[in-house]
C-alpha cells in the first residue's frame, strides 16, 4: 500500500490551564490513505478538534509525529508548514467557509492564484472543481445567494482544488438539515473515492457512517474503531480501557 | 413488523397472489425484512379466515390463487395506518437488559461491552449507508430509502444511547471508591464539570 497522505504517530497534545495539565490527545495513531474517508467521533472535549488541528498543522503536538504526504511537520520551518497547509491541506468547517465578497468561482480559484497559478488557468481549474461537486451552475453566485448545502459543496471544491489531497472537515453538516447534510456527505465521500484522503470530525453517527472507518475518541484516547480496516491498524491504542 | 398489514397494503393496489406479494413486499422494503413464501400463504389463510381478504377468481394456469382485499380488510388497513407503532423491539430490549446486567454483575468490563456494541452498531450503520450510495436514483426508490433511513436513524439512536451509557458508567466509576461494592444501579449523575 502506498504511504498514507496523513500519518499521526503517538501524538500527544497537552494544554496547560493554570496549574492543571489537560491531555487533549494521548498517544493517538492514525493513518489516512488516498481514497479513504475516516470519521472521528467523540463527545465534546474528547479531542476531536485538536486532532484535526494537529493533522492540518494548525496546532503542534506535545510529542509524537505528524506526517502530511511523507513530510514530518516537526522538521519543517514555520514557512514550510504554512506551505504544506496551503498546498496539501484543505479545510471545511461548519460555517464561514467562504469569503462573502467573492463569487463561488473566485472563492475556489483564490488559493490557486495565491500559489502563483495564472488567473485564466486558475479559473478553469476552479470551474472544473465546482462541476465535480455539482455546483458548476452557481459559479458566478456569491455565498449569500446560495443555500447552505451549496455553500458547503463550494467549500469542498475549494478544499480540494489543485494539488491538495488532504481534506479536513469539522462538523461540515452541522448547520444543515438532514437531507441537505446527506447530500454534502455524498459529495465528500465521492471526492475521497476519486482519490482524496478525508478526515471528518462529527458527533453524529449517521454522518460518520459515510466514512470507511470510524474512530471513537474519548478523553484524547482512541477507544474503538469500526470499519473494514479495524484490527489491521494494530498500532492504535484501541481497547486499552 | 406485521406481515398481515403489509399484505393488506399491497393488496390495496389490486388483487395479487402469494409469490407476487412476496416480491412486492421485498421491493417496497428493500429486503429489510425478507419474507418466505410460506409466511405469506399462512398469513393469507388467516386473513381469509378473518374475512379481511377473499379469493379472486379461479386459480391460474400454474395453480396460483389471487386474493383481493375486502371492505373489512380496508377498514383494518386504514386503522393500522392511523395507529402509532408501539416501541417494543426485542433486540433493543436485549441490549438494555444486557447492559443493566453488565452494570450489576461483578467483574464485567462494562465499558468494553458498550464499545463492542457500539463498534458493531456503527459497522451496521456503515453498511446501511453503503446501501444508500448504491441507489443511483433516490427519488425512484423513495419507499426503499425511507425504510433504510428508518434503520439508519434507529442505529444512530442506539449509538447515542451507548455514548450516554459510556459517559454515565465512566462518571459513576470516578465517583466511587477504587473497589466498588456491587450496587443495583449506577450512581445518579450529579452536576460535574469536565475534567
Amino acid at each position: 500500500m502506498s504511504a498514507p497522505v496523513l500519518l499521526l504517530s503517538g501524538v500527544t497534545r497537552e494544554h496547560v490551564q493554570g496549574d492543571v495539565v489537560v491531555h487533549a490527545l494521548r498517544g493517538v495513531d492514525l493513518a489516512v490513505h488516498a481514497g479513504e474517508l475516516v470519521a472521528v467521533m467523540g463527545p465534546s472535549g474528547s479531542g476531536k478538534s485538536t486532532l484535526l488541528h494537529v493533522a492540518g498543522g494548525l496546532d503542534t503536538p506535545t510529542s509524537g509525529r505528524v506526517l502530511v504526504e511523507d513530510r514530518d511537520l516537526a522538521s519543517l520551518t514555520a514557512a514550510q508548514v504554512a506551505a504544506v497547509r496551503r498546498r496539501s491541506v484543505g479545510y471545511v468547517f461548519q460555517d464561514l467557509n467562504l469569503l462573502p465578497s467573492l463569487s463561488a468561482l473566485e472563492n475556489v480559484s483564490l488559493p490557486l492564484e495565491l500559489d502563483g497559478v495564472r488567473g485564466g488557468m486558475a479559473r478553469r481549474v476552479a470551474r472544473a472543481a465546482l462541476d465535480e461537486v455539482g455546483v458548476g451552475a452557481f459559479a458566478a453566485r456569491f455565498p449569500d445567494e446560495m443555500s447552505g448545502g451549496q455553500r458547503q459543496r463550494v467549500a469542498i471544491a475549494r478544499a480540494l482544488v489543485g494539488p491538495r489531497r488532504l481534506l479536513l472537515a469539522d462538523e461540515p453538516t452541522g448547520a444543515l438539515d438532514s437531507t441537505t447534510g446527506e447530500e454534502v456527505l455524498r459529495v465528500l465521500r465521492a471526492r475521497c473515492e476519486a482519490g482524496a484522503a478525508g478526515v471528518l470530525v462529527t458527533h453524529e453517527a449517521r454522518h460518520a457512517a459515510w466514512a470507511d472507518r470510524v474512530v471513537f475518541l474519548r478523553d484524547g484516547v482512541v477507544v474503538d474503531q469500526s470499519g473494514p480496516a479495524a484490527g489491521v491498524e494494530s498500532l492504535l491504542a484501541g481497547g486499552a480501557v | 413488523m406485521s406481515i398481515k398489514h403489509g399484505l393488506l397494503a399491497l393488496l390495496e393496489r389490486g388483487p395479487s397472489h402469494g409469490y407476487q406479494l412476496r416480491a412486492d413486499f421485498d421491493a417496497a422494503t428493500g429486503a429489510a425484512w425478507p419474507l418466505n413464501v410460506g409466511q405469506v400463504y399462512t398469513t393469507l389463510d388467516r386473513l381469509e379466515r378473518d374475512g379481511l381478504v377473499a379469493q379472486e377468481g379461479d386459480p391460474d394456469a400454474e395453480g396460483r390463487i389471487a386474493y383481493r382485499i375486502t371492505d373489512d380488510g380496508r377498514r383494518e388497513l386504514t386503522s393500522w395506518f392511523r395507529s402509532p407503532v408501539s416501541a417494543k423491539s426485542a433486540p433493543r430490549d436485549e441490549l438494555s437488559i444486557k447492559l443493566a446486567l453488565a452494570v450489576t454483575t461483578p467483574g464485567v468490563d462494562v465499558l468494553g461491552v458498550v464499545q463492542t456494541q457500539r463498534t458493531a452498531t456503527m459497522t451496521g450503520l456503515q453498511e446501511l449507508t453503503r446501501l444508500k450510495t448504491r441507489s443511483t436514483d433516490p427519488e425512484n426508490d423513495l419507499a426503499w430509502s425511507l425504510v433504510l433511513d428508518s434503520l439508519v436513524f434507529r442505529a444512530e439512536a442506539e449509538i447515542r444511547w451507548l455514548d450516554h451509557c459510556e459517559a454515565r458508567v465512566a462518571r459513576a466509576a470516578m465517583n466511587r471508591p477504587a473497589v466498588a461494592p456491587v450496587t443495583p444501579a449506577p450512581a445518579p449523575a450529579g452536576k460535574r464539570g469536565r475534567r
